[in-house]
């Protein structure tokens, strides 16, 4: 065991893990945060904990982080490098350390373009490689990007992302090489919305000797209806809804497309359970966490903490 | 070369009040070339600006003039005999930013405006079209890259690849413009040097760019 989160051991253990995303509202009332954290609670392992999720502003990822951890749930802290230097990304790091954050996981964030402050100036310092890389000094040896050593922080259980969906295909497995160097322990997968697709990339993983050194998550995202379907397959690039889906989604009322949208899913949760080299999922609801126990209880999987 | 592009009359008008002789200066370097402030620039701007103010019931002499180049101090001295015959006001300067700064500098009694924006360290594309390829980083690593810099033409300026956004080899930011990721890849491929690619590069030393006022370069050899 490396940082001794309940993510890692459960990984570690070779069991199937459920981790969900929380993108926190902009908000100071800590009653709000706790109101949707019922929505995690008892029903996954660990909570993804956004930061300032597609630029647009939301309550600090380590305050809401620690908040949850005072609800006795698991965060995984997120860290973008749009909006931080490396003096502040290790600053924050260093607090997290501090509050009790385990988990961390590491990418460069969407650009502002697309938040609520598309003037600002981003920052991108680093890169999310070299932010994986930056968590694993602060982790292991106590040092820091520019040398000094300081004192140990975390330790951190690492994450970074994946696109399984972007070409070439090759370059997308020497990515995940460059992360799993950094230092990932483990990766959670851009949205799974073509399973064969995706085993391909997790096939190309093993052979690259990748997927001994570290853990895969498949995200998976429940599609509320044909036309957030089709909304997503064209806007959001890196994210192909398979032409299998959207017949699905078209084929019931739109009343009902939510709950079709939330059974699809469920069918691919069950799918990736059985894909090898795929040790859990990570929903994405987009915003929408109330559907998460509904959806998990669909798939008919368990939470370890269920199961405890 | 540097890039520019003329600011609209609307916000140069609003400059100009309470200014009713100006010089507008030219410049025969860059912003020639990107055709923003040359001879033939500076000749429609100011008609331009003659016609807008003679509509506005405020008429305005503007003479123009174009140096060799704004970013020599020896140039800038020709503005010396007319500035102190002419007794213009404002001078307008229709060069990067380094012509209006350099102007202001040396004459301390006129009020300077640019004409122009300056855009960036770029190209040409195509006639009219021009892009930026250089962030002057002052500690170029293009070499690693097959030639092309990420620093400057990925939008996020990543060393390691691209971001999720960019499958289909176009740039989600700027959907116009290549991924350029997908070019490095191919040129990697093509140069048998895609064992380069997979190393881990450290945290880029940007001392050399916006950290610590005025850059400068000295040449020793050259300084007299």
């Amino acid at each position: 065991m490396k940082a001794g989160s309940n993510l890692e051991r459960l990984l570690r253990s070779g069991q199937f893990t459920i981790t969900a995303e929380f993108v926190p509202p902009a908000t100071g009332d800590r009653g709000l945060i706790e109101r949707q954290a019922r929505y995690f609670k008892g029903h996954v392992d660990a909570v993804n904990v956004a930061d300032n999720m597609g630029a647009v502003v939301g309550t600090a990822s380590w305050a809401v982080s620690r908040a949850l951890l005072d609800l006795g749930l698991e965060p995984i802290m997120s860290l973008v490098t749009r909006d931080r230097n490396r003096i502040a990304l290790q600053s924050d790091l260093l607090g997290a350390s501090l509050l009790g954050i385990r988990n961390v996981f590491c990418t460069t964030g969407e650009h502002q373009k697309f938040g609520d402050h598309p003037e600002a100036l981003n920052v991108y310092d680093i890169d999310s490689v070299q932010l994986v890389n930056a968590v694993r000094g602060l982790s292991g040896s106590g040092k820091l990007l520019g040398g000094a050593v300081c004192d140990k922080a975390g330790p951190f259980f690492v994450g970074a992302a994946a696109n399984p969906f972007g070409d070439p295909a090759d370059f997308m497995i020497l990515r995940l090489g460059q992360k799993v160097r950094a230092g990932a322990d483990f990766i959670q997968s851009q949205p799974v919305f073509d399973p064969e697709k995706f085993g391909h990339w997790v096939r190309l993983a093993r052979e690259e000797g990748l997927i001994e050194k570290c853990f895969i998550l498949a995200t998976v995202m429940p599609l509320r209806s044909a036309r957030e379907a089709r909304a997503i397959h064209e806007k959001r690039r890196g994210v192909e809804i398979s032409q299998d889906i959207m017949t699905r989604l078209e084929g019931v009322p739109e009343p009902e497309q939510a709950r079709e949208g939330l059974r699809i899913c469920a069918e691919q949760m069950q799918a990736l359970k059985e894909m090898k080299g795929v040790q859990g999922v990570h929903i994405m609801s987009a915003g929408r966490e109330e559907v998460i126990p509904e959806l998990i209880k669909e798939s008919g999987l368990e939470t370890a903490r269920a199961r405890d | 070369m540097i890039i520019a592009e003329r600011k609209p009359i609307k916000e140069l008008l609003e400059m100009l009040v309470g200014h009713d002789h100006v010089l507008l200066v030219g410049c025969k370097g860059c912003v020639t070339v990107c055709n923003a402030g040359g001879v033939r620039e500076v000749g429609v701007l100011a008609s331009a600006l003659r016609i807008a103010r003679r509509r506005q019931g405020r008429p305005i002499g503007i003479d123009e003039m174009t140096l060799d180049r704004q970013c020599e101090p020896e140039f800038i001295s020709w503005l010396e005999e007319p500035l102190r015959e002419k007794g213009y006001t404002a001078v307008m300067s229709a060069a990067c930013s380094v012509g209006p700064q350099y102007i202001a500098e040396r004459f301390d009694r006129v009020a300077v405006m640019p004409a122009l924006n300056t855009k960036f360290i770029g190209g040409t594309l195509e006639h009219g079209v021009w892009a930026e390829f250089c962030r002057a980083c002052g500690n170029c690593g293009i070499h690693n890259f097959g030639g092309l810099c990420p620093i400057t033409r990925c939008s996020k300026g990543l060393l390691h690849g691209p971001c999720a956004g960019s499958s289909g080899s176009k740039c989600e930011v700027r959907p116009e413009v290549d991924c350029i990721w997908h070019l490095i890849y191919q040129r990697m491929k093509n140069l048998g040097q895609i064992e380069k690619l997979k190393a881990l590069k450290p945290a880029k030393d940007w001392s050399g760019y916006w950290s610590g006022g005025v850059r400068r370069v000295v040449r020793e050899d050259l300084t007299l």
